[in-house]
């Protein structure tokens, strides 16, 4: 049950090898149990599951079945479910029930699917490493001492250690592909504008994204048709025709050219990394595709110029958490402005504060020009970086991350060491573009090493295409976390 | 243009976070750290490019007049810290 | 000392939506608080702004009917700064790119004429309201304003007394109403004025440092607190203080401005553009129909009245006053046929100047509840014209109208008020005049012409003032030949 993709259990659901309680049941049990040594989920709600699960089996049994009719999956403590506690991992909206559905669980609703849980997160998505969040930190399941990656940790955690069949992420500068990587599954981040922000708990929205967290590009292709969708409530979703994301999985890439952009394997890029993406290089010369040595002359400025636009925009975004409407509200102040203080200083945690604290500088006045538009100027060359580089190739290909899970406080001091994690996936947010991450290795510690893929605009399909081939031709993928 | 400790304390006012002295010289460091690596914007010359705001280049969706939304607020304010005859409640205003 | 006043004014218009500008939440007045203030209005985690189309064409209209540019491009951008009546801790504004720009406004003090600059007019949302009495130590904050459509619209410092800055105001209200983006209620606060006020010594160059009364939501407190706060500045300046730029509220009560906020606290409200919206693009196809759709404006309306109808342009002027009298004078014209109506629409004018105007005055009704309807005006007027009424019987048949005792028709038929136009009955009646007057008669037949007005005038009285003079003079005249 555990070891079945999507498509496996949804034919055992419709043949009625095991029930959806039955399925979900044995889900959460296992996430229960895993969960003490993981925390990679901050919510489980058996009940609301359940019921969600009987509902499921009923409509099975009437054969009004959905893509993903009575399936669990996890989603990120970002999205609000109506209903279900979201904490976005802090304190200040520790006992924030949603009363409404973001726009992607009215889709997986209408799919069929069951909220299996919310999963555990770097606080406001703003973290690498899921030591941020407000309910404790995320552990590898490849190595407990060691960081899931983040900001979406929990929902690749509980991914990689089985503990439910997929999982929702958002990415706003790497947050579903770094942890993907550092957990050894696969993680898509979409073109930005396809996947409704509506009811996504705001870091930066001009580069926050959702997108699927799955065990192979297979079960990315299934989540990714769910998640896309043109929504009239977010001004930024992209009305396109719908794409069949699986329909193309299997045909071949021979042909397909494959760009390698020189920026991304520098030295800063850890031996056992270089090694297992140089053989990845090798495999996708053997499905036939060709390679090509492209240029993304000013991504190294990349982390630069995010650490102003991501931080500027959360600045303002989190605002609206000021203790009047809803969350955390200090218990003791002496006048208006002492309760917005002291509820945002005790509500918001450490660097949640730092990076509202820079975003609040860089567009102050006088200091606006010189960070937030120069920042903006890099952010157009970054982008015109890649268009050039499309010219020339369908894909580029790169490390996902310069090194694999690092070590529990091992970066927490240094919040710029954390920043430079980011380092290859924060280019693809600035430019909008979709990105995805799948295992293509393990280092001398037995820790994934993710293989990060960017493809052009609205490109998915091609994208998943050539990771599903991968995942076809090595056994990557399947690897497992060694858990007890 | 270099980070001063002042700065970071108008910044927390303007943010509206309570910040300590020690707080402040803590963050002030690490900060510092921070404006090294964004000052690495500078090497480049950027004077003729248009600065970019949004991935796409589309313009803004528009809905029609229409009043869709219910009265919800009691829903709504089952979340709130404190509220009263359908008020949400806050230490005095005074302008 | 001569001084000179310097006033720049900012207004808030409530744009007449049905829906606020991002959220599809009712825009009602008067509802219970918090009901119409949806999850987009009170900014809950995860929800995201949409633009109302409708608020967007009202901007587009004001430009227009301002002469202003209204830009093909616009973006919102996010003014940043915390207050409870706030729930998103920003408030959706343009800053950079306005929707219009430019413009002006034509107002005329003691018949002098002269243009006022218009620099922008930006869409953005209004806040939700603080309610401070019912709660000890604390304040009540309703939402159902929040996410109100707004236009501000913004002055040159163009103006130089607080008679042309209420002028100003008046015009502008005017316009908003007339062209239908704004309701004009100043109760309600849909239409409130901020005013930017300097002094100088006559004939300097530069302004002297202004300060901003805020939120002035009558013409009367508009011109009081001008008034006072001019001669405030002027008093500091004269006993050697220096004016410090400043933010004052406006007391009714004292009829005296007092410090809200100085610049030193001003906020730094970190303007930039609000990732949740794209730029706003208005093409022409949009542009174009929005342009023809838009009602006539006064000045268009005036230059036709002249030329059309025949008014002379100080009535065509008084028939545009406002977009009420406009539309009262064009339905009272419009039942009358075409060949008539140069005649009848001069009638109408003197009319709705005249008699109805002091009747509303004296009674104190507005014309939207006058019981003279524009039909009946029309009415009344053709009754002149065919020569049914004399002006005077027109006069008894008004007060008929105001009393409501029924139509036009119907009154003068119930008060037998028709004009004597039958030839054989006049004729009738002038043999008895004349036989009763042979002294005037022979006098006028001697070529005393003076003395026929006597024999009118009888006649005028015998038929009790039914008859038409002109009518009466020819027979007469015909008789005594």
């Amino acid at each position: 049950m555990f070891d079945k993709s999507l498509k496996e259990l949804a034919s055992s659901l419709a043949s009625k090898d095991f029930s959806s309680v039955e399925l979900t049941q044995a889900y959460l049990d296992r996430a229960k149990e895993l969960n003490t040594s993981i925390n990679a989920f901050v919510t489980i709600d058996e009940e609301q599951s359940l019921a969600q699960a009987r509902s499921a089996d009923q409509k099975i049994a009437q054969g009004n079945i959905q893509a993903l009719t009575g399936i669990p999956i996890a989603h990120k403590d970002i999205w609000c479910a109506k209903g279900w506690m979201t904490t976005c991992g802090s304190k200040m909206l520790q006992n924030f029930k949603a009363p409404y559905n973001a726009h992607i669980i009215d889709r997986f609703n209408t799919a069929g699917s069951i909220i299996q849980g919310k999963t555990n997160m770097d606080e406001f998505a703003m973290g690498s490493s899921n030591e941020t969040s407000f309910f404790g930190h995320v552990k590898n399941p490849w190595d407990s001492s060691r960081v899931p990656g983040g900001s979406s940790g929990g929902s690749a955690a509980a991914v990689a250690a089985r503990m439910t069949p997929a999982a929702t992420g958002t990415d706003t500068g790497g947050s579903i592909r770094q942890p993907a990587a550092l957990c050894g599954i696969s993680g898509l981040k979409p073109t930005y504008g396809l996947v409704s922000r509506y009811g996504m708990i705001a870091f930066a929205s001009s580069l926050d994204q959702g997108g699927p967290m799955a065990r192979s590009a297979e079960d990315l292709a299934i989540l990714t048709e769910v998640m896309v969708d043109y929504d009239m409530r977010d001004s930024t979703s992209l009305k396109r025709d719908p794409v069949n994301y699986s329909a193309n999985l299997e045909t071949s890439i021979a042909g397909i050219k494959i760009g390698l952009p020189k920026e991304y394997f520098s030295d800063e890029v850890s031996p056992d990394v270089q090694k297992a993406v140089a053989s990845a290089i090798g495999e996708y010369k053997k499905l036939g595709a060709e390679i090509v040595d492209v240029s993304l002359p000013t991504s190294p400025l990349s982390v630069a110029a995010y650490y102003v636009i991501a931080p500027a925009e959360a600045s303002s975004n989190l605002s609206r958490f000021d203790g009047v409407r809803y969350g955390h509200r200090a218990k003791e102040y002496k006048d208006l402005n002492e309760m917005y203080a002291k509820t945002r200083a005790e509500g918001f945690g450490a660097e949640v504060k730092r990076r509202i604290l820079i975003g609040t500088y860089v567009l102050s006045h006088g200091y606006y020009d010189a960070y937030y538009i120069k920042a903006q100027k890099i952010r157009r060359l970054i982008s015109q970086d890649f268009a050039q580089a499309f010219e020339k190739c369908d894909l580029i290909l790169s490390p996902t991350a310069p090194g694999t899970a690092f070590g529990i406080g091992e970066k927490a001091s240094d919040p710029v060491q954390m920043y430079l994690s980011d380092i290859f996936t924060i280019a693809a947010n600035l430019a909008g573009l979709p990105a995805m991450s799948i295992p293509c290795g393990l280092d001398d510690a037995n820790l994934p090493i993710g293989l990060q893929l960017i493809g052009n605009y609205f490109d998915e399909a091609r994208m998943l295409n050539a990771a599903h081939m991968y995942q076809k031709a090595t056994d990557w993928h399947l690897k497992q976390a060694p858990l007890k | 243009m270099s980070l001063e400790k002042k700065d970071v304390q108008r910044a927390a006012l303007l943010a509206r976070i309570e910040i300590t002295e020690t707080e402040a010289n803590e963050t002030f460091e690490q900060l510092g750290k921070v404006f090294d690596l964004i000052e690495q914007m500078k090497i480049i010359n950027t004077d003729d490019i248009a600065p970019m705001a949004h991935a796409q280049d589309i313009s803004t969706r528009l809905r029609d007049d229409v009043v869709t939304e219910k009265d919800r607020h009691e829903e709504f304010q089952e979340v709130a810290p404190a509220t009263e005859r359908g008020l949400y409640l806050v230490p005095k205003v005074i302008e | 000392m001569e001084w000179e006043i310097v006033i720049g004014i900012e207004t808030h218009a409530q744009l007449s939506t049905e829906s606020k500008i991002f959220s599809g939440a009712s825009t009602n007045f008067g509802a219970d608080p918090n009901v119409n203030a949806c999850e987009v209005d009170i900014a809950l985690p995860g929800v995201l702004p949409v633009l109302n189309k409708k608020a967007v064409e009202k901007a587009i209209q004001f430009g227009i009917a301002t002469g202003a540019r209204v830009n093909r491009q616009s973006i919102f951008a996010r003014k940043n700064y915390f207050y409870p009546d706030l729930p998103k801790g920003y408030q959706i504004s343009q800053f950079e790119n306005p929707v219009v720009e430019g413009g002006e406004i034509k107002i005329s003090v003691d018949g002098e004429e002269k243009i006022i600059r218009l620099t922008r007019a930006h869409l953005e949302e209004d806040a939700g309201k603080s309610l401070h009495e019912d709660f000890v130590g604390m304040s009540g904050i309703d939402l159902n304003r929040a996410g109100t459509p707004l236009l501000e619209i913004v002055s040159e410092p163009d103006m130089r007394s607080a008679r042309e800055a209420v002028e100003y105001a008046r015009h502008l209200h005017t316009l908003v109403q007339w062209i239908g983006v704004c309701d004009g209620n100043m109760q309600e606060g849909n239409f409130r004025c901020d005013a930017n006020v300097s002094v100088r010594k006559k004939g300097e160059k530069e302004f002297g440092t202004r300060r901003e009364i805020k939120n002035l939501n009558s013409f009367r407190f508009l011109q009081q607190a001008i008034e006072f706060e001019a001669q405030w500045q002027i008093e500091q300046i004269e006993d050697g203080h220096k004016i410090i730029q400043a933010t004052v509220l406006f007391d009714p009560d004292s009829g005296e401005t007092r410090l809200m906020r100085t610049k030193e606290d001003a906020h730094d409200y970190r303007y930039f553009p609000d990732p949740d919206l794209l730029p706003l693009n208005i093409d022409e196809k949009w542009f174009t129909s929005v342009e023809q759709a838009m009602p006539e404006l006064p000045l268009a309306k005036i230059e036709r009245y002249v030329k059309d109808l025949g008014l002379s342009a100080i009535d065509a002027q008084s028939m545009v006053a406002s977009k009420g009298i406009s539309d009262f004078f064009e339905s009272a014209i419009s039942q009358i046929p075409e060949s008539e109506t140069r005649k009848i629409s001069k009638l109408v004018a003197n009319w709705i100047n005249g008699d109805l105007a002091a009747a509303l005055n004296k009674e104190q009704v507005e014309l939207v509840d006058s019981p003279v309807t524009a039909k009946m005006i029309g009415d009344l007027a053709q009754r002149i014209a065919d020569n049914t009424l004399s002006s005077k019987l027109a006069k008894q048949v008004f007060e008929g109208l105001w009393n409501g005792s029924g139509s036009v028709d119907e009154i003068i038929e119930k008060e037998g008020l028709k004009q004597l136009s039958d030839s054989s009955e006049l004729e009738t009646f002038a043999d008895q005049v004349i036989a009763a007057n042979p002294q005037q008669a022979e006098d006028f037949r001697g070529g005393k012409e003076k003395a026929l007005n006597a024999l009118v005038g009888q006649m005028m009285k015998l038929t009790k003032g039914k008859a038409n003079p002109a009518q009466v003079n020819e027979i007469l005249r015909k008789k005594l030949a």
